[in-house]
């Protein structure tokens, strides 16, 4: 089970924000201006589950009023706004859940990463672990947290809340096939409108995730909307990792070993 | 807000309408893009810049204290080469040497698990470390070698001091000399293991780095607490290790392209110089004056001591910044993306 974002119809309300924030009892964590646009939760953390990015561009758009025809010319305003709704990505190759040392990151029956927070012991080690500056720990309380796909709802047969609460179906909660095919279905409908840009995101089962059980239709370049444009899973390299650590601990003992055996017994050889 | 009823299965019912346009574009109905590459992407020219959402780093950087992690990985590496000098001093006849390392390497690993222990953000919960096994996470296999290590170094540490038990004193020693590099080396890779680019593209090297810092560290000690007549198998330690880590350093940097950058840069350039020069210093010390003045061997083995902290120290910021700025994220990323994108076109 996952998440389908069309960011082309989102229209920035932040009901997803403000739906996961009361479903899930996350505290409060500031509102700042910052001069992001209308973005004033700044990115994913320990208490922003889902985050809505605000993006200025003079790209025009072009031909987007409702109820005009603007007939062949080119009608190039001289701005576009892009609106995304971003969220933990709940990968197939989790790096979050695969270094956490307590087991309190699991996959659960629905695909999904949640971390149990009685055994969380806040190691910290799942914050730089994963790709995509998702999961973080939250001060005051020390323990990491992120988005649980609403493990409590899904659970008794109600969709996630943000999902519930996006006015325009911009997010999209189902099994991941379906989404899939459903989003390819977008994708060529936008193309068809002329609208290039749009391309998907995290959708791949053979991307270096394993596919991102929420997934994205986006209309510009992922680092754009501030996601890294091909995440690898850093738990891919481990056993080459542990290779080169085995082999720099037999250098040392090795090295040490032959030192001891070129100098002899105390009052020998130098 | 779509009504569809959710359950295990998947949603029932209801789908939204998706005919929402959202500006048709520039072209004119009917026109395809058709250039959309195998991911639903189009095909790139190469963008002259990065580009980022405000600049904001695309990482959550590590939360991890400087003093409390740095600080873990220097004392783990001088506990490790410790216990092995330690044993190699016992072998060849060096008691003051083997008895003083065997102290240093009780007093180290005690003090590396305290900072480790301190800086979880639910320090009571500690002992969840060993709640499974998962080779998968360094930082559970370094918790699991912590508590064979451990109590080895300790017994090793205890028996020396008081001479009972000799001969379970020479297994303990044994078994800490043995478990002593992978201590070492292991936080290598519990910092390669992460997402930030400065640690994870240095995964090769890193582990070099810290098993030569490790030995010049130990052989500081060796120098600063045992006497001149036992210590010239630690001033060939010394060079060994410094050696080692510089060599290791030096191929990072030239290896890791960008994100080897951090390393030069800020805090975590100039704690690298240091380690460097302190390095140098120490390790010349120790050859030229170490087996004559206990002054000069002591001193040199104290500049090996910091050249050694500052080296990790600086692998620490290197992280930090390297996880601080989206372009060491964004731009390698591409880069691999665009390679990926020619080879698939010949
Ligand atoms: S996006 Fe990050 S926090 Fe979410 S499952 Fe993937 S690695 Fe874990
Ligand atoms: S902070 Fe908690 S969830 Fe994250 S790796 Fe550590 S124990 Fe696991």
């Amino acid at each position: 089970m996952g998440f389908f974002t069309d960011t082309s119809v989102c229209i920035g309300c932040k009901a997803c924000e403000v739906a996961c924030k009361e479903w899930n009892a996350v505290p409060e964590d500031g509102l700042e201006f910052t001069g992001m646009s209308y973005d004033n939760t700044q990115g994913l953390g320990a208490d922003t589950w889902r985050h809505v990015a605000f993006i200025e561009q003079s790209k025009p758009i072009g031909q987007n009023e409702t109820g005009v025809e603007h007939g062949a010319a080119p009608d190039a305003s001289g701005m576009r706004w892009l609106m995304a709704s971003d969220v933990c990505k709940h990968c197939t190759h989790a790096a979050c859940l695969d270094v956490c040392p307590t087991g309190s990151l699991f996959r659960t029956e629905f695909g999904t990463v949640v971390v149990q927070e009685d055994i969380c012991n806040g190691c910290g080690y799942c914050v730089p672990a994963c790709p995509y500056g998702v999961i973080d720990q939250r001060k005051g309380d020390g323990r990491a947290w992120k988005c649980t796909l609403c493990y409590d709802r899904i659970g008794v047969g109600q969709e996630p809340a943000c999902a519930k609460a996006c006015p325009t179906d911009s997010i999209q909660f189902g099994p991941l096939d379906e989404l899939r095919e459903r989003a390819a279905l977008r994708v060529d409908q936008l193309h068809d409108l002329g609208v290039e840009d749009a391309r998907l995101y995290g959708h791949d089962p053979d991307d270096g995730v394993g596919g991102d059980g929420a997934f994205f239709l986006l209309l510009d370049e992922p680092e754009v909307y501030g996601l890294p444009p091909d995440p690898v899973v850093t738990t891919r390299d481990l056993p080459s990792m542990w290779r080169h650590a085995g082999v720099a601990a037999a250098a040392l003992l090795g090295g040490l070993a032959a030192v001891f055996t070129a100098h002899g017994r105390e009052g020998g050889a130098r | 807000m779509s009504s569809s009823e959710v359950g295990k299965e998947g949603v029932r019912g209801e789908r939204p309408g998706r005919e929402a346009q959202i500006g048709k574009g520039l072209r004119g109905r009917g026109r395809r893009g058709g250039r959309r590459g195998g991911r639903g992407e189009k095909a790139m020219v190469p963008e002259a810049e990065f580009t980022s959402y405000y600049g904001k780093p695309i990482l959550n950087p590590p939360v991890w204290k400087s003093l409390d992690i740095a600080g873990y990985f220097f004392l783990g590496g001088l506990a490790g080469a410790g216990s092995v000098l330690a044993a190699g001093a016992q072998l060849t006849g060096r008691p003051a040497a083997a008895r003083a390392l065997k102290i240093s390497s009780l007093a180290a690993i005690g003090g590396s698990t305290a900072a480790l222990v301190h800086d979880l953000g639910r320090p009571e919960r500690f002992y969840n470390m060993l709640r499974v096994m998962k080779p998968t996470s360094p930082m559970s296999v370094g918790s699991w070698l912590l508590a064979a290590y451990g109590p080895a170094a300790g017994a090793a540490a205890a028996l020396e001091v008081t001479g009972l038990f000799p001969r379970l004193g020479r297994a303990a020693t044994a078994g800490a000399a043995v478990l002593g590099p992978a201590v070492a080396a292991y936080t290598a890779v519990l910092a390669a293991d992460t997402a930030v680019p400065a640690w994870h593209e240095a995964y090769r090297e890193l582990p070099f780095v810290f098993v030569g810092s490790a030995a010049a560290a130990a052989a500081g000690m060796a120098l600063v607490a045992a006497p001149v007549r036992e210590n010239a198998p630690m001033r060939t330690a010394a060079v060994f290790g410094a050696g080692l880590e510089l060599a290791a350093a030096k191929l990072l940097e030239r290896r890791a392209g960008l994100a080897a950058e951090p390393y030069g840069r800020g805090r975590s350039g100039a704690y690298m110089r240091a380690g460097e020069v302190l390095s140098a210093a120490g390790t010349a010390g120790c050859v030229l004056l170490g087996g004559r003045s206990r002054a000069a061997a002591a001193l040199s083995g104290a500049a090996l001591l910091a050249s050694s902290a500052c080296t990790r120290f600086g692998v620490f910021h290197a992280g930090v910044q390297s996880a601080e700025d989206p372009k060491y994220t964004v731009v390698p990323q591409r880069e691999r993306l665009a390679t990926r994108g020619t080879a698939a076109a010949s």
